[in-house]
């Protein structure tokens, strides 16, 4: 730190000038961009971008963010990949007509053959029949349990963090109790007593256990939100609290949540995987990538393709959603455009 | 003309400071503001002055009703409208509105300027039909001199000077009679904080208006106001027309005040008499005796702790007539010429200029 | 002359562009001399600060051309090390906010004390005693106690003391200020420019001083730099300037300030808005504002014209604007 004149100067450096100098300037171009200076008075942001086209109708965020998302091909790619995956997942037999469940011991692990482009596994299963058929599993699990999280943690963090008061303290006190239930053991604990074997107790348990994440998230960026003078002046306005939580909080708190909630889909179906490993998730005759990834790892050296099949879907389908929530954040956020 | 439009009597606004998560206790409190009085005329502006923590912003927010405050009236056409809620709260919205410092965070910035301008109308229904509010929203942003065709762009894509005007226009739409204005301008660039200022002195004119105008600027606060109260850690200490206060002042922390802001203008650097004052504004959670200023005062004496001086005229200038002559919280009230008077054939004085 | 800045060239490179912040500074500061810069935001007059002091983030920051003279050697040859030991020891810097420019987890004593051991080698006990007395040297009361605090306890105008006592330390021969005074309340802003001016001419320093306070520049300057799209467009002694601006954004900015000595009519207002820096106006960047403006204005840059032997002006029209004719 020697020889600085306020000897403390570098940390001042970086934020006076990564943002003094060049945000400073960073926060001109932001006010100045647009504007070069017109006519007396008049002067006013000229059209910088086509998406700012004058005149016409009104127009909202929303109608602004799918026109906005109709011209990205991140978005495009994505939702298309997860359009393929929700329609295998309701109706594998279009592309999978074979049963998952028909296998045939003598040809385990067996490499690809005619009519069976993926192989075998070590039961001598189809791998593409049962990559196929896994997806309705891992989908179902991924996006229930994260739709149900998402709504139950942000409903509740957002009326916490607006609301504050006794009900606040209690909740958050509440999330902290289940931040410290270790997940696997918990699953282990709760999921052994269930007896069906159906993919909505493990979607309860991810939920139940889920919630506080977001919650948090949702509650800091509401406290965040509320301050800004926007919402300030909204009350000012006479504006309800249900036209301020949904017209001006949740559209500016919900860009965490939906990253967040994005990268936790694709933590639970990895979840779903790790409990039917340990068999209190769904069990066989069940058919999962989790199921399947779990059966083939004893014998990768042997088989890969029984592994690695099931495995590089739940790979895209993954990064399918963690795209797509990107995509929508930024299509949101009307700086970015 | 000099009917008063809203009252202010004896306003507190208190915050306690506790400690604890689930079981909070109170182990103090903020006494942000701490007993105002005011009036405020149809058509006038009234200034209000003071250093950062005088508890200016909160009176702002107690009038808009964005804050309760913990005791005291606010009237409204003689009606106290602090303990208003629902329906009659949101009526008398419609008559008080705000504009903000801060013109970036004070437009939402996922929201149209249309919808920003136009939400008024969603709120207040009645105010404009339904197919009306487009044409209405275009009508505002030409009345604050932008271009109606900006409808449809984002609070980013303007400078800082235009989306004050667009959040002036946001607190026109409901056509109120009174508009709180907390730090309009200081924000913004000199060259532009007089487009925003002359703005708000031709809506006023324009849409009869009667403006609370709260800045830390003096000089800023003279050219728009008519009257000016000057506040110190939660009250008013003096209070009158901009030539009582800037110069006839009798309070000494208004004469501190005002022989502390630079002139520009060098030649006053040496007929200028500066008052310095020493130390630092004293805790609004532990506010002295007395008088609240007497910790900085020179004149200050031991009366000053025991008694709190009234706002009111003084008494040694009760049988006085002439400028001096206005309500001052000070025991040993005085009057002190701070502020040189202007020299009217200085070559370096412009703002005469015909333009 | 103690610094002289020579045709000083700074862009920045942005993901939409390049930005240009300072195009062509000049500008000298003597020893004992208070030499203004003035301008609004994005006028370039912070990165001009911070390019003479060195602190300039490259990149995305990159100096363009020109000199930093510094007792006749160019700062801008030398290599970072050989900077690094005029910073502190011969030029000091005094930040706008200080909160953020002192380090929270030191005490501030420890802080001031660093300057001491590190450049003069001191021992820990002689640093502190040199940090007590660097506190009374800018008036902080009870400084023997004080020493130990951190700097949340104080308040802004102390802590702004604070950062004058650490320019001071190792007595340099140049400070910059920029904007010193901004974060301050009128009362406190007072006490500490007083505290400034006086500790500058009993070192016999020089000071240059960065603002967009009219008022404040009265107050203390003995010369002005008014900058405007990082140009210096008018360059004058204080008196004069006030008294008649010889370009038309200088008389422009005197014109809009509202005064405190008289409550005056409408203010007048400098139309439009201040240049994009990625496209600043071809000609002279003021003229799209310019009640002076002609064609010329529009195609040829403006050569600094002499007005007389003390005074600059970046304006073809300076003698109609010096006339006062710059309102018709």
């Amino acid at each position: 730190m020697p020889e600085q004149p306020p000897p403390h100067e570098p940390e001042r450096a970086v934020a006076g000038t990564g943002m003094g100098g060049a945000m400073d300037l960073g926060a001109r171009e932001a006010s100045t961009l647009e504007g070069a200076p017109g006519g007396p008075e008049s002067t006013g942001p000229v059209a910088l971008r086509s998406s700012a086209a004058s005149g016409g109708r009104a127009r909202s965020l929303w109608s602004d963010a799918w026109r906005d998302l109709r011209r990205n091909p991140v978005f495009l790619v994505s939702a298309l990949v997860i359009c393929f995956l929700v329609v295998i997942a309701i109706r594998p037999s279009l592309i999978a007509p074979g049963n998952p469940l028909t296998c045939d011991l003598a040809r385990a692990q067996d490499g690809p053959a005619p009519g069976h482009p993926f192989g075998f596994d070590g039961q001598g299963c189809d791998v593409y029949t049962r990559t196929v058929h896994g997806a309705r599993a891992s989908v179902t699990v991924g996006v229930c349990a994260t739709l149900g999280v998402a709504l139950l943690g942000s409903v509740l963090g957002g009326l916490a963090g607006y609301f504050g008061g006794a009900s606040d303290a209690l909740l958050s006190r509440a999330t902290d109790i289940f931040f410290a239930i270790p997940v696997v053991l918990g699953g282990l604990v709760l999921l052994s007593v269930v007896t069906s074997n159906t993919v909505w107790p493990v979607v309860g348990f991810i939920v139940l256990l889920g919630w506080p994440q977001i919650f948090r998230i949702a509650r800091g960026s509401v406290i965040a939100a509320k301050q800004q003078d926007y919402v300030q002046a909204a009350r000012a306005l006479g504006a309800s609290h249900s036209r301020i939580l949904l017209r001006h909080i949740a559209p500016n708190a919900v860009a965490p949540v939906i990253v967040v909630a994005t990268i936790a889909l694709g933590t639970y179906i990895a979840l779903e995987a790790t409990l039917s490993y340990l068999g209190v998730g769904l069990k066989p005759p069940s058919v999962s990538w989790g199921i399947d990834i779990s059966a083939a790892s004893p014998y990768v050296r042997n088989a890969p393709h029984a592994l690695l099949w099931p495995a590089g879907a739940l790979a895209i389908t993954v990064l399918a959603f963690i795209m797509l929530g990107d995509a929508v954040r930024d299509a949101l956020d009307p700086r970015l455009r | 003309m000099a009917e008063p439009i809203l009252e202010v009597r004896g306003l507190v606004k208190h915050y306690p400071l506790t400690r604890g998560v689930l079981f909070k206790k109170q182990i103090g409190e903020v006494r942000a503001v701490d007993g105002v009085d005011f009036t405020l005329d149809r058509g006038e502006t009234l200034g209000i002055v003071g250093e950062s923590g005088c508890g200016k912003s909160t009176v702002a927010k107690t009038l808009c009703n964005l804050e309760r405050p913990t005791a005291g009236e606010i009237r409204y056409r003689g009606e106290d409208i602090t303990r208003l809620s629902g329906k009659a709260l949101k009526a008398v919205r419609r008559n008080i509105q705000m504009v903000f410092q801060d013109p970036y965070t004070s437009l939402n910035p996922r929201m149209t300027v249309g919808d920003i301008i136009g939400e008024p109308y969603e709120i207040h229904p009645e105010v404009a039909p339904k197919g009306d509010r487009h044409r209405k929203v275009r009508e505002l942003l030409d009345v604050v001199g932008l271009d109606p065709e900006y409808v449809n762009r984002y609070p980013h894509q303007f400078s800082g000077g235009q989306r004050q005007r667009i959040g002036i226009a946001r607190a026109l739409a409901l056509r109120p009679e009174i508009v709180v204005a907390d730090e309009p301008v200081s924000a913004l660039d000199v060259s532009v904080q007089a487009q925003v200022i002359n703005l708000m002195e031709r809506l006023q004119t324009e849409f009869e208006l009667s403006y609370v105008f709260i800045a830390h600027d003096l000089s800023v606060v003279r050219h728009i106001s008519d009257r000016v109260g000057v506040m110190y850690l939660g009250r008013i200490v003096e209070i009158g027309t901009d030539e009582q206060i800037y110069e006839h002042p009798t309070h000494p922390y208004t004469q501190a005040l005002l022989s502390a802001v630079p002139v520009p203008d060098p030649d006053a650097r040496e007929r200028r008499e500066r008052i310095i004052l020493s130390g630092d504004v004293p805790s609004p959670t532990d506010i002295p005796s007395g008088c609240r200023f007497r910790t900085r005062c020179w004149k200050a004496r031991e009366r000053c702790a025991l008694e709190v001086p009234p706002l009111a005229v003084p008494a040694e200038f009760r049988y006085d007539t002439g400028p001096q002559v206005h309500d001052s919280a000070c025991h040993f009230a005085a009057e002190r010429q701070v502020v040189p008077p202007r020299e009217r054939d200085a070559g370096g004085d412009s703002s005469t200029r015909a333009h | 002359m103690l610094l002289e800045v020579r045709d000083l060239r700074v862009e920045f490179r942005t993901r939409d562009g390049v930005v240009h912040a300072v195009n062509g500074v000049t500008c000298e500061v003597d020893a004992g001399e208070t030499l203004a810069v003035l301008g609004e935001s994005g006028s370039g007059k912070s990165v001009t600060a911070q390019a003479i002091m060195g602190i300039l983030d490259i990149p995305p920051g990159r100096i363009g051309g020109g000199q930093v003279l510094f007792r006749g050697t160019d700062l801008l040859t030398l290599k970072e090390e050989e900077r690094r030991r005029i910073r502190g020891a011969e030029m000091a810097m005094i930040f706008q906010d200080s909160l953020s420019a002192l380090n929270p987890v030191m005490t501030v004593g420890a802080q001031l004390g660093e300057m001491f051991t590190v450049h003069r080698g001191m021992s820990r006990k002689d640093a502190r005693a040199r940090a007590v007395e660097l506190m009374d040297r800018v008036r902080i009361p009870a400084a023997s106690q004080r020493v130990r605090d951190y700097p949340h306890q104080f308040s802004g105008g102390m802590r702004q003391r604070i950062m004058i006592a650490m320019a001071l330390a190792l007595e340099p021969a140049l400070i910059i200020a920029d904007e010193p005074t901004t974060a301050l309340d009128v009362t406190v802003q007072a006490q500490v420019m007083d505290l400034l001016a006086e500790l500058r001419s009993e070192y016999g320093m020089g000071l240059l001083l960065i603002t967009h306070d009219l008022g404040v520049v009265a107050d203390v300057a003995d010369r002005i730099a008014v900058m405007y799209a990082g140009r210096i467009v008018e360059s004058a002694p204080v008196h004069d300037i006030y008294k008649a601006p010889a370009h038309p954004y200088t008389r422009g900015l005197l014109d809009s300030i509202p005064r405190l000595d008289h409550k005056g009519r409408e203010l007048y207002a400098i139309r439009g808005l201040p240049p994009n820096l990625q496209a600043i106006p071809p000609g002279c960047a003021f003229h799209p504002r310019c009640p002076l403006a002609r064609d010329v204005c529009r195609k040829d840059v403006p050569p600094l014209y002499e007005v007389s032997g003390t005074r600059t002006s970046a304006c073809h029209f300076w003698r109609e604007c010096l006339d006062g004719r710059a309102d018709s």
